[in-house]
């Protein structure tokens, strides 16, 4: 199992005013699983994520990512967890505007150790990149930044890709070629995808679907 | 529709008070350091002028003896009978409590209106004025600090007088200074009997001498107040690069409200007129604070500069400062202009904004390339400037002109060769970490730039004066060993008892030589001519810089005489050529000797020959040479047995310090002003760094959640500020030794006359060094503390759709 | 004469205006006072008396120039006593003003010299005779002690140098020369010589002008010759074409009244003193000159004489704008008698 989320809650604010987003949510993904995460705006799906990459904590209840509890782990051990076994891609502001394309492609793979070479050409030549390795980010368009952040993810090889709306804010045409890519580097390298989406027609490309709504799934 | 535009606009500086903090302080620290050092000046410029005004040397021509020595007062009655109307001072000075005091003895009966200040030409006081003991007038003061003298006629304050002066009858005077029926100098009323005789047929020992707009000692401070106010343009000018950065940054970000307002209605020009007047409001607040400020700094400042200007120049000025309009005023003015200037840009640019403008705040800190090769290129051409001023350019003004190219040049080309510097090191990087840490680095320095500058503008001046103050410290104490030979130094109270003095002495010691002189014209400003005896104390010691052969055997001759270096600087003499010297006798000049802390000519002459040339010359001074174990016991023989009071001795130890402690104070107010200069370019860090931290956030997010911790990119973080400043050292170091150079080969030269060697003080740089890195460190640890605590919702922000 | 007691007194100016014109109705503790009865000795008295308070040299001429007009000729040597004890050099407490007027039909002309005693700035000496400040001198030819005289005066545009050659004998005012100046008495040392013959040269700006006319000298010294009450005189000294000389004056006090007195020298060498009363002076016309009003035309009768004139200022500005400032020009005379002379009034405010 990649990934076991048991009763997990989350809260926005405090006293009175706390908005509790996440309401007991629990499920699980298998390697080589790809996960829909859909629901209304605000009904906590990329909160829900975020958690799942231990890129913030839960109030309570347990996410286990590769057989750790991220709870138990420092904000270190839990760095070290993601900078090697998960690739992230977020709607926007993906890049580290201060490298370029290439660099951007190879970071996470190269502070992980887990940089190949071969791999990484063949992705570049996947994402249709090559001709762009020495741009900055500000200089590419929605859907190439897209692309750049999807072979970032994708670079290290990790165990499980946490993707929130990675198409979002690209036309149909451009998402649904990004998203075939990302569907295909998937299958071959066998990881588990969770991916949040508010579209349907993606939603019903991918192998399993979670519809968040009043802080449950379902 | 104007209040609610204005109220939307000043919005921003609720929501970002650092900002305004920022702004604020950065203006009002600039326009206190300016204000500050004009304070000073105006107030120093106001004892001037008191100075010139006193007995009205401004508005009387003067008829002066030609050899600068002291004449008969029957020269006043010959002129008189003569129809000159003309009216006889003498002055001398007197010493109390280890302070001179000059005395001018006046004549209010034949004096011009206005020349006697009022209170003596009262008739109620005329008797008691001229009849022993008589009254004297002096600033409060002085008359506070002449309660306990003895001797003295009785003294009452009056207003307009400078410190240290006594204004007395001439005849209460000639006693008092021991100078019967001699006077120094005539008072030339402004109209003269058109029908007189000739002044050569009466008085050919006379020369008449113009009214001094200014008196001498303007003249000769010139430079200290010039070098004061290149130190606070550069204080203004480190300050104006915050306003700058903060006023762009504030505009950059109101870019969204701008527009939305345009698209309410709200017409260009009434948006422009209403930025103006913030800006212009935001000048006034801080100009008020920055003025108040100033008040506060020249306060501190001026007893010190009060103690340079008297113990270097003579120049009496008042310790306590007044609020002057010329100041305050200019300070005001100046915060409002710096506003302007740092606001210029911005408006210009917003007043060609297109309305429908992408409103998303342009990546400010992402100056572009262009941007910096204009300015790389405008360096290079300050740099031309720089060095084209240093090869033709001729004075003081050029000096500091040349000096301001340079740093301007080295501060506007920071920002090229830092990103250079990091483009290597970026390539040149192993680990991809290190690669980030380059690039990002890089990217950071447009938005760190004009904080760098305002540091490396600070660094270098820094390093470039304690280069100069401490290569003239060293040169300068050398030079006070080699200079004060002589283990004790006596004078007498009057001729009488010089000869006897003379007489006590020389069986108690193994020399004792006469430091006679006058002082006169020397080759048309004010100097003074020296008596030396031929004797191994000179012959060993003197500090030479040039000499003829066998230069002090020519000396002894009484044929030849030595100038010191400012003399023979400012009419480029030579040994060989010749000096003439008070009185018009010309002598040939056998050396040149260095003559540090006077900024007067001055000539050396055989004592005999000085004894000829001037028959009045004073003979009250000596040097006394004798193994130094045996000072105190001739000081105490001295003053007991001989009954020399103990201020007229003043052994070698003591005068060596007091010429140290002059030295110190001349610096003291350059060093204040260089402290404060690096406070602000602190401050310009901090907040520079401050403000970026905000925009900050979008750029490390991606690195936090691609598996770096908070507490590892506020490390980063700390280690990028520390780094940027140990690199802004580094080329400051360069750029303040060029600075010092200038400063001791062009600055020095035309500002005091004298040229002095540079000495190396890496020692200091390292403690500097050590110190902007402290300083980058404290302005960096507050934004990387926040950056470390900062909580992952705020962070994750950054991709949320729901931003 | 008297009374063209100005100014001297600097010292005391500020009281000048509380008690009588120039302080010279002060008292005089320490100094000398004259006494009825002390016979004048000569050439001695021609000098300076350092023990009285105030005194002065004062030569008053009308002239007519090359060019048939008249002039006026005025140069006066004030000396006046800080203290009543002598000291040497700077600290001698005398201090000397010099006055010189020089009157055409158009315009008026004035010197003012100050000078300490003691320096040799200034100072008198009664043989040879010498009265001088700074180069303005009045000074005997030889041993001729006050018969026969040099005077010269520059001021910025003017200067003159005349001859003076006395035609008749000192004349001692008052009784033998004690002077009573007050219903209470105070009283001065005064004689003059009413009558000298003059030739000499004024330098103007617009060149020289050579003169000829008739001086008077009047010397006096005292220690308080003013009552409190007394706040300014009119003064007169009169060359009748007959060859007499009238001096006359009046002391007006604060009251209204006036005192009056003055000598008629005849030509042929009587001289009558006039007792307070005899004279009477009535001013005519006024004008407007240096921002006051002052009389320019009066009328003067002296019954026992049969004398009963008119004067008026040949040049109503001859305004004195010295330290102490008064009106001192020439006059011409018409009436009983005519011939010309020189007008003085102080005290008008």
């Amino acid at each position: 199992m990649l990934l076991d989320v048991c009763r997990v809650e989350k809260s926005y604010g405090a006293g009175p005013e706390a908005v509790k987003v996440l309401n007991g949510v629990s499920f699980a993904m298998q390697a080589g699983e790809s996960m829909a995460l859909t629901g209304e705006s605000g009904s906590g799906k990329s909160t829900l994520l975020h958690l799942c990459a231990g890129l913030d904590r839960a109030d309570a209840g347990q996410v286990v990512l590769l057989g750790q509890e991220l709870a138990g782990l420092d904000d270190a051990a839990r760095a070290g967890l993601r900078r090697r076994h998960v690739g992230l891609v977020f709607q926007q502001f993906n890049l580290i505007p201060s490298l370029d394309v290439a660099a951007n492609l190879s970071f996470q793979a190269r502070l992980a150790g887990r940089d190949d070479a071969g791999w990484s050409a063949a992705l570049t030549e996947r994402l249709g990149l090559t001709s762009l390795m020495h741009r900055y980010p500000e200089q590419l368009s929605g859907g190439q930044q897209q692309r750049v952040a999807i072979g970032r993810a994708l670079a290290g090889r990790p165990e499980v890709i946490l993707a929130d709306e990675p198409t979002g804010n690209l036309d149909e045409a451009t998402g649904d070629a990004v998203m075939d890519l990302m569907l295909e580097l998937v299958r071959e390298t066998g990881a588990g995808l969770l991916m949040v989406t508010h579209s349907e027609r993606l939603a019903a490309r991918l192998s399993r679907r979670l519809h968040l709504s009043s802080g449950r799934v379902s | 529709m104007w209040r609610v535009a204005l109220s939307a606009l000043l919005s921003h500086w609720r929501r970002a008070p650092l900002q305004l903090i920022n702004l604020l302080l950065g203006l009002a620290l600039a326009t206190a350091l300016w204000s500050g050092v004009q304070a000073i000046n105006a107030e120093a410029r106001a004892s001037y002028d008191r100075a010139a005004a006193l007995l009205g040397q401004n508005r009387f021509a003067q008829l002066v003896p030609r050899d600068g020595q002291r004449v008969d007062q029957s020269v006043f009655v010959d002129l008189r009978r003569a129809g000159w109307l003309v009216s006889p001072v003498l002055e001398g000075r007197i010493r109390h409590a280890g302070d001179w005091i000059r005395v001018l003895g006046i004549d209010p009966v034949s004096a011009p209106a206005g020349l006697a200040p009022a209170s003596t030409a009262s008739p109620e006081a005329f008797a008691g004025f001229f009849t022993p003991p008589g009254l004297a007038f002096a600033a409060p003061e002085t008359v506070a600090a002449l309660s306990d003298a003895t001797g003295l006629p009785r003294v009452e304050p009056a207003e307009g007088l400078l410190p240290g002066v006594l204004i007395m009858d001439i005849g209460i005077a000639q006693e008092l200074l021991g100078a019967s029926d001699m006077i120094s100098r005539l008072v030339l009323w402004p109209r003269q009997p058109e029908f007189r005789t000739p002044l050569e047929a009466v008085a050919p020992q006379l020369v008449e001498k113009a009214p001094q707009g200014q008196a001498d000692v303007a003249r000769l401070t010139d430079s200290f107040h010039l070098n004061l106010t290149a130190f606070g343009f550069l204080a203004f000018a480190v300050g104006l690069f915050i306003v700058h950065g903060t006023i762009g940054l504030a505009f950059e970000q109101r870019r969204v409200m701008f527009r939305t307002l345009r698209a309410l209605g709200l017409p260009l020009r009434g948006l422009i007129v209403l930025l103006a007047v913030e800006v212009l409001l935001l000048a006034l607040v801080a100009g008020v604070v920055g003025v108040a400020l100033g008040y506060v700094i020249a306060a501190a400042l001026l007893p010190d500069v009060a103690a340079t200007l008297g113990g270097l120049y003579g120049a009496e000025v008042s310790g306590s400062l007044s609020l002057r309009p010329v100041w305050w005023g200019g300070g005001l003015a100046m915060s409002v202009l710096g506003a302007a200037v740092a606001a210029g840009q911005s408006l210009w640019r917003l007043a060609r904004l297109p309305l429908l403008a992408p409103a998303q705040p342009r990546a400010w800190a992402r100056a572009s390339g262009t941007g910096m090769a204009v300015q790389t290129g405008l360096a290079a051409l300050l740099g031309l400037v720089a060095l084209g001023l240093a090869q033709w350019g001729g004075g003081l003004i050029a000096g500091f002109a040349m000096l301001g190219a340079l740093l301007l040049g080295a501060a506007l080309s920071l920002p090229g060769v830092l990103s250079a510097l990091l483009g290597m090191a970026e390539r040149g990087a192993r680990g991809v970490l290190a690669g980030w840490f380059w690039a990002d680095t890089r990217q950071q320095v447009p938005g760190l730039s004009l904080a760098l500058m305002a540091l490396l503008l600070a660094l270098a001046a820094n390093v470039g004066v304690s280069t100069m103050v401490g290569s003239f410290r060293l040169t300068f104490t050398g030079w006070l060993d080699q200079r004060l030979a002589s283990e004790l130094y006596v004078t007498a109270r009057n001729g009488p008892e010089a000869a006897r003095l003379r007489a006590f002495l020389e069986p108690r010691s193994d020399a004792v030589l006469p430091i006679w002189n006058v002082t006169g014209a020397l080759m048309g400003a004010p100097g003074q001519v020296y008596g030396v005896a031929d004797h191994p104390t000179y012959r060993d010691h003197w500090p030479l810089l040039q000499a003829a052969p066998d230069v002090w055997d020519r000396v002894a001759t009484g044929n030849a005489a030595l100038i010191n270096e400012q003399l023979a600087r400012r009419e480029g003499l030579a040994p060989g050529d010749s000096v003439t010297l008070p009185g018009g006798t010309a002598l040939s000049i056998a050396g040149i000797y260095s003559d540090y802390g006077n900024p007067q000519g001055q000539a050396m002459i055989a004592v005999d020959r000085l004894a000829a040339l001037y028959p009045d010359v004073p003979r009250l001074r000596f040097a006394v040479r004798l193994p130094p174990a045996q000072v105190p016991g001739l000081i105490r023989a001295l003053t007991t047995d001989f009954g020399l009071p103990r201020d007229n001795l003043t052994d070698q130890a003591t005068i060596k310090a007091f010429s140290l402690g002059v030295f110190e104070q001349t610096f003291a107010v350059t060093a204040a002003l260089n402290v404060l200069t690096m406070a602000v370019a602190g401050l310009a860090m901090l907040t520079s760094l401050l403000t970026l931290a905000g925009m900050r956030v979008p750029q490390l997010a991606p690195v936090w959640a691609l598996g770096l911790t908070r507490a590892r990119l506020a490390r980063l973080e700390l280690a990028r500020a520390v780094m940027l400043a140990a690199l802004t050292m580094v080329l400051a170091i360069p750029v303040g030794l060029l600075l010092a150079w200038a400063l001791l080969a062009v600055v020095n030269v035309a500002a005091f006359g004298w040229r002095l060697p540079m000495h190396l003080f890496p020692l200091d740089w390292l403690w500097l060094g050590g110190l902007s890195l402290m300083a980058a460190g404290l302005a960096a640890a507050w934004p990387a503390f926040r950056l470390a605590r900062m909580a992952p919702a705020d962070l994750l922000k950054v991709f949320a759709n729901e931003r | 004469m008297n009374v063209r007691l100005i100014a001297l007194l600097i010292c005391l100016a500020g009281a000048a205006f509380a008690q009588g014109f120039a302080g010279l109705g002060t008292t005089s503790d320490g100094f000398a006072t004259p006494q009825r009865g002390h016979a004048l000795q000569f050439p001695a008295d021609h000098g300076a008396h350092p023990d009285y308070r105030i005194e002065w040299w004062y030569l008053t001429a009308n002239l007519t120039g090359a060019d048939g007009r008249d002039y006026g000729v005025q140069w006066t040597l004030f000396r006046s006593a800080l203290a009543p004890e002598g000291g040497t050099g700077w600290r001698t407490p005398q201090i000397w003003m010099g006055h010189a007027g020089l009157t055409t039909p158009d315009r008026h002309f004035v010197g003012e010299r100050l000078a300490r005693g003691g320096i040799g700035q200034a100072g008198v000496t009664a043989q040879p005779f010498e009265a001088w400040i700074d180069d303005w001198r009045m000074a005997g030819t030889g041993d001729a002690a006050l018969s026969e005289l040099t005077l010269r005066a520059t001021g910025m545009e003017f200067a003159f140098d005349l001859s003076l050659l006395a035609e008749g004998p000192l004349v001692l005012q008052g009784d033998a020369g004690y002077s009573v100046k007050s219903a209470g008495g105070q009283a001065s040392y005064y004689y003059s010589q009413p009558g000298y013959a003059v030739t000499g040269e004024l330098t103007l700006p617009e060149g020289k002008m050579p003169v000829t006319g008739q001086a008077w000298l009047d010397r006096e010294w005292s220690s308080q010759p003013l009552a409190a009450d007394q706040d300014g005189w009119d003064w007169v000294s009169l060359h009748f074409d007959s060859g007499d000389k009238l001096m006359g004056f009046q002391l007006r006090d604060t009251r209204g009244g006036a005192y009056t007195s003055g000598t008629w020298s005849g030509a042929a060498g009587d001289v009558v003193p006039f007792d307070d009363g005899q004279l009477t002076m009535t001013p005519l016309d006024s004008a407007q000159v240096a921002g006051r009003k002052l009389p320019i035309r009066w009328r003067l009768e002296l019954p026992a004489r049969g004398l009963d004139i008119q004067i008026a200022a040949q040049n109503r500005n001859a305004w004195m704008g010295t330290l102490f400032p008064y009106w001192e020009g020439p006059v011409g005379i018409t009436g009983s008698h005519t011939g010309r002379g020189y007008l003085e009034m102080t005290g008008y405010q």
